[in-house]
């Protein structure tokens, strides 16, 4: 407990920790300091001058140490000759804070018309206009008139790209470098900077391509006027005109919070769209920070590629049907069929989860989730205990991060371990190439791909341990807490499964789990894969044959055709396909019946992340006409089947999900609607303070509790580096994460084109030489049955006959597997 | 009775106030606040830069607003915002002027026609092109093809304030 200090600001006493700045005590009291470059979430700069406050100390005798009191026996105040910044001073006890006199008064004023001097005055027309703190605190706190000649004002460049997401308005920016610091310090991205001195002070970035990180769109949250801006709201509408519906990420398993921000548009007829995503305050998931793929990629929701009628194959093409014909259909191929699949992917909501189990167990059919990473029942029981946060995460902790490149997985995530690394927390990277994260970790560790398993088995207490790894792992048992967070860099389900196991089974030998912050961590490659795992889907090893073998299968939310030529193919035999979608993807011109679904925009819901929090999203915009989401679908055919599935309304769907699934036991739409104060404050009032992040009125969302585990778990094997080797003219494809991939709901966001990972697959220089290519080059992967063709990038630190695959990218690539690598032979131009 | 009489006969010769509407119309007063017009510049660049203050000011909401920005190829006011949709709706509005007094380049001015009739509900929304004066004599339609770096400000620019 750190010790408290009491001081008194406008006459007004507070306690607060030791090391607190005058404004945060301020603030916790709702005395508003105004600031401009001070933010809560950053270290103090003292830049803009505006938290000039007038402050005292009492006086103290220099031979005694004794605190001299006036004449009524109080301590005497010594108020310093000049004002103080308030955002660099900490408080002391005994200090008196005058923030309310004619002085300070005149300090922010000037401070204020010296800001405005160069400012260009062009609120009509800029998109901070509304919500700019500069703007606030100018009518709040400014002078009505300006000294300054207006001739001059300088003038500077207003549409300046400093990439192709975030816009520069150089005469707007106050060179307060909260923009700067955040990339410096809370992003690592140091992309940004400052450029030239004094009244010609400018923004500039330093990286090819320009402003290269994936966190740039924050730093126009907490731009303090309208300098920077994103390019996928420029002049998009005023703040005021904008409704907020409340809602999550569906992009990654952290489960970010958002804000939609919708408005009237003519290009949609008059209906609502989706103006901009914002971040949603959320301490223990998100704090106030999103990537840029969640902010930008949401375009897929409005493509006008999406489905809007069921379909029922005709010979080579598709006929519209009406909902009652297909749900009548599906129920009729299932009825009479002796085997259900059910495949889902992780996007879909708990609600849609839970009815295509309970008609698919109903049908005693198969559920299946459509997925590469295993271990979801394990992190049910080994997982993070509720309450724990990586925010809270300090020198106590040990963060052991293995198979996972966080920074392209989970970025939120990677944020908050950094920052938690940063604290204290000893952190330790178990991959095989370099990441993100190796500047901040206590150890970094390589393995070869496909032995994860036994890297990590070296962390079991009482293991052999090899030479390379004896600190880490010392330092790994000595910390009280202990986190295992577990991806799927370079492995498959198998792999994964040894990984989640071993994991599960270290935590358990030191007795971890089921404390706050200890646990198990699954970075899963969709935003509910551990929802599905709650619900009863599994991933299994042989899709396609399992595909192949079954009579109807029913597809909600996966591409499995798009993805994998196999499973394509495995389509083809399958009996009779019913796919769930958005859009005609490649899975849905295979099927015999597509039936058009709801967005998560359109519609309610909740997502489990993987920390195990149940969170609500809300609908945002109307559905469209035709389309219904996936729960009531499930529930259609499952009527037509003549069973008992409730498809009224999400709220009605969990309150049967949690008569059923014991971890969601008790648990209400309006707990998960729940909030508490958090700090920092931040929201409406607030902007000056924290950006304009949204406070979150709508539901922090629940931890589930841990589930008993069903037995102990038994220490993983690492299957792959025994079964899989590269033969001749043959090498092992070892797929990795990229955030920008080119899945089918990242694709339709034409302004992330530029970044989207490229079909590539990088190798080793040498082994590249080996087979005869350059950089740049086009070669051919097979591998029984399929081929595929990709660009030849070079990479010294990819292992020799080894060659690196991003997910999602058009490139088969589930697990560690060994294909043939041909070059592929240009043809001459005669 | 002749009273009576003498005042019908004075006023059979007086000249009579009815004016042959429509073909005769009467000049309406100077601050008669009729259908908006949205103004040009004199080179026939739109003064509307689409910032939608008179939307939020318009107590009918009334007003739709969307805008866009401008290139030098293709511009359609100085500076970098121009609206691309420009409607109001003329059942809803109550002709109060504040679009008006809320207009930071005095864009939008309440014009001199009454004339205002619809035999269909959609009629009655008046768009960009309906409210937009005709180009001034010398200027040039929007969009116009600019040189790069001349119209840089939206908001003209306003000397300290002499009056």
């Amino acid at each position: 407990m750190t010790k408290l200090v009491t001081l008194t600001i406008d006459d007004q006493p507070v306690s607060v920790p030791a090391g607190t700045l005058v404004v945060d005590a301020a603030k916790q009291i709702g005395n508003d300091i105004p600031v401009f470059c001070y933010h809560p979430k950053m270290e103090p700069v003292g830049m803009c001058r505006m938290c000039l406050v007038e402050i005292g100390r009492p006086m103290v005798d220099r031979g005694t140490g004794e605190v001299l009191l006036d004449e009524n026996g109080k301590p005497r105040i010594q108020f310093g000759p000049k004002l103080e910044t308030a955002c660099t001073t900490p408080v002391s006890e005994g200090m008196v804070v005058r923030t309310q006199t004619k002085v300070v008064a005149d300090a922010r004023r000037e401070v204020l018309e010296f800001i405005l001097t160069s400012h260009p005055l062009d609120c009509p027309i800029c998109d901070k206009g509304g919500e700019c703190p500069l703007q606030n605190l100018t009518m709040g706190f400014g002078p009505g008139q300006s000294r300054f000649l207006y001739d001059d004002k300088i003038h500077l460049a207003k549409h300046v790209p400093l990439g192709e997401l975030i816009y520069l308005d150089r005469e707007r920016c106050i060179q307060c470098a909260r923009c700067v610091r955040f990339q410096d310090v809370i992003a690592d991205d140091p992309v940004i900077g400052f450029y030239n001195r004094g009244r010609r002070l400018e923004i500039v970035t330093y990286s090819e391509p320009g402003f290269d990180s994936i966190f740039s769109g924050n730093t126009t949250d907490i731009c303090p006027v309208g300098a920077l801006t994103t390019a996928d709201f420029r002049f998009g509408a005023r703040p005021w005109e904008l409704k907020s519906s409340a809602s999550i990420c569906t992009h990654c398993p952290v489960g970010c919070n958002l804000t939609f921000n919708t408005r009237r548009e003519a290009r949609a007829g008059g209906n609502p769209v989706i103006k901009r995503v914002m971040p949603r305050q959320n301490e223990q998931v998100n704090e106030i920070w999103i990537c840029d793929k969640g902010r930008f990629a949401y375009h897929y929701t409005e493509s006008p590629q999406r489905l809007t009628q069921p379909l029922v194959r005709r010979g080579d093409g598709f006929e519209e049907i009406s909902w009652e014909e297909a749900y009548q259909l599906a129920a009729q191929k299932i009825r009479a069929s002796q085997n259900l699949l059910t495949l889902t992917g992780g996007r879909l909501s708990n609600e849609d989860l839970f009815n295509l189990r309970e008609l698919t167990l109903a049908r005693n059919g198969q559920a299946v989730l459509y997925s590469d990473m295993a271990g979801g029942d394990l992190t049910a029981s080994y997982g993070l205990a509720p309450g724990s946060n990586f925010g809270s995460m300090g020198k106590e902790t040990a963060i052991l991060v293995v198979a996972s490149d966080l920074h392209e997985e989970a970025p939120v995530w990677w944020l908050r371990i950094k920052a938690a690394a940063q604290r204290g927390a000893r952190l330790i990277v178990l991959n095989p190439r370099s990441t993100r994260l190796d500047k901040f970790a206590t150890h970094t560790l390589r393995y070869a791909y496909g032995e994860e398993s036994q890297a990590l088995a070296t962390f079991l207490p009482g293991a052999a341990v090899p030479e390379a790894y004896q600190a880490a792992v010392q330092e790994f048992h000595s910390a009280e807490n202990a986190v295992i967070v577990y991806g799927s860099e370079g492995a498959g389900l198998a792999a994964s499964q040894g990984l989640a196991q071993t994991a599960a089974a270290i935590l358990a030998a030191r007795g971890k789990v089921g404390q706050v912050n200890n646990g198990l961590l699954a970075v899963w490659q969709r935003a509910n894969d551990q929802g599905a795992w709650d619900a009863g889907f599994r991933p299994v090893e042989d899709l396609p044959a399992a595909l192949r073998n079954v009579e109807v299968a029913l597809i909600a939310a996966a591409d499995p055709a798009g993805d994998d030529p196999l499973l394509a193919q495995a389509l083809e035999e399958t009996g009779f396909v019913i796919v769930q979608e958005l859009f005609m993807t490649e899975t849905a011109r295979r099927a015999d019946l597509v039936l058009p679904v709801q967005a998560f925009t359109e519609r309610e819901g909740t997502l489990t992340s993987g920390e195990r929090r149940v969170q609500r999203f809300y609908p945002a915009l109307p559905p469209r006409p035709q389309t219904r989401p996936d729960f009531a679908v499930a529930a259609g055919i499952g009527k037509a089947l003549g069973l008992d599935l409730e498809g009224r309304a999400a709220s009605l769907v969990f309150l049967r999900l949690v008569k059923t699934l014991p971890a969601y036991a008790g648990l209400t739409y309006t707990q998960l609607a729940e909030v508490t104060p958090q700090y920092p404050i931040i929201g409406r009032s607030d902007l000056y303070y924290g950006g304009t992040a949204y406070d979150n009125h709508q539901g922090l969302g629940v931890q589930l509790p841990l589930l008993p585990a069903a037995r102990p778990v038994a220490v993983g094997q690492s299957q792959t580096a025994a079964s899989v080797t590269a033969g001749e003219g043959e090498i092992l494809l070892v797929p990795v994460t990229r955030l920008y991939d080119r899945g089918n709901t990242v694709l339709p966001s034409a302004l992330l084109h530029q970044r989207l990972a490229g079909k590539t697959i990088r190798l080793h220089p040498q082994t590249a030489a080996a087979f005869g290519l350059n950089a740049g080059e086009t070669l051919r992967l097979s591998r029984d049955g399929w081929s595929a063709e990709a660009q030849v990038e070079l990479d010294e630190e990819v292992p020799l006959k080894m060659a690196l695959a991003v997910r999602s990218t058009g490139i088969p690539c589930s697990a560690l597997s060994a294909v043939r690598l041909e070059r592929l032979t240009v043809a001459s131009a005669d | 009775m002749i009273k009576g009489l003498l005042t019908t006969l004075r006023e059979m010769f007086q000249q009579p106030v009815t004016i042959q509407y429509p073909e005769v119309k009467r000049p309406v007063r100077t601050r008669f606040k009729g259908r908006h017009v949205l103004k040009r510049y004199e080179n026939g660049l739109e003064k509307c830069i689409g910032c939608s203050l008179c939307a939020a000011a318009c107590p009918a909401d009334a007003i739709f607003v969307e805008s866009a920005e401008n290139t030098d190829e293709e511009r359609y006011s100085p500076g970098e915002r121009y609206a691309s949709t420009y409607e109001i709706n003329m059942l809803r509005c109550i002709f109060c002027g504040f679009c008006e007094d809320a207009c930071p380049t005095e864009a939008i001015v309440l014009g001199d026609n009454y004339e205002l009739s619809f035999t269909d509900r959609h009629q009655s929304i008046y768009t960009k092109d309906m409210l937009l004066e005709p180009v001034p004599p010398g200027g040039k339609p929007t969009p116009q093809n600019t040189e790069p770096g001349k119209y840089t400000r939206s908001v003209p620019v306003m000397q300290d304030p002499q009056d």
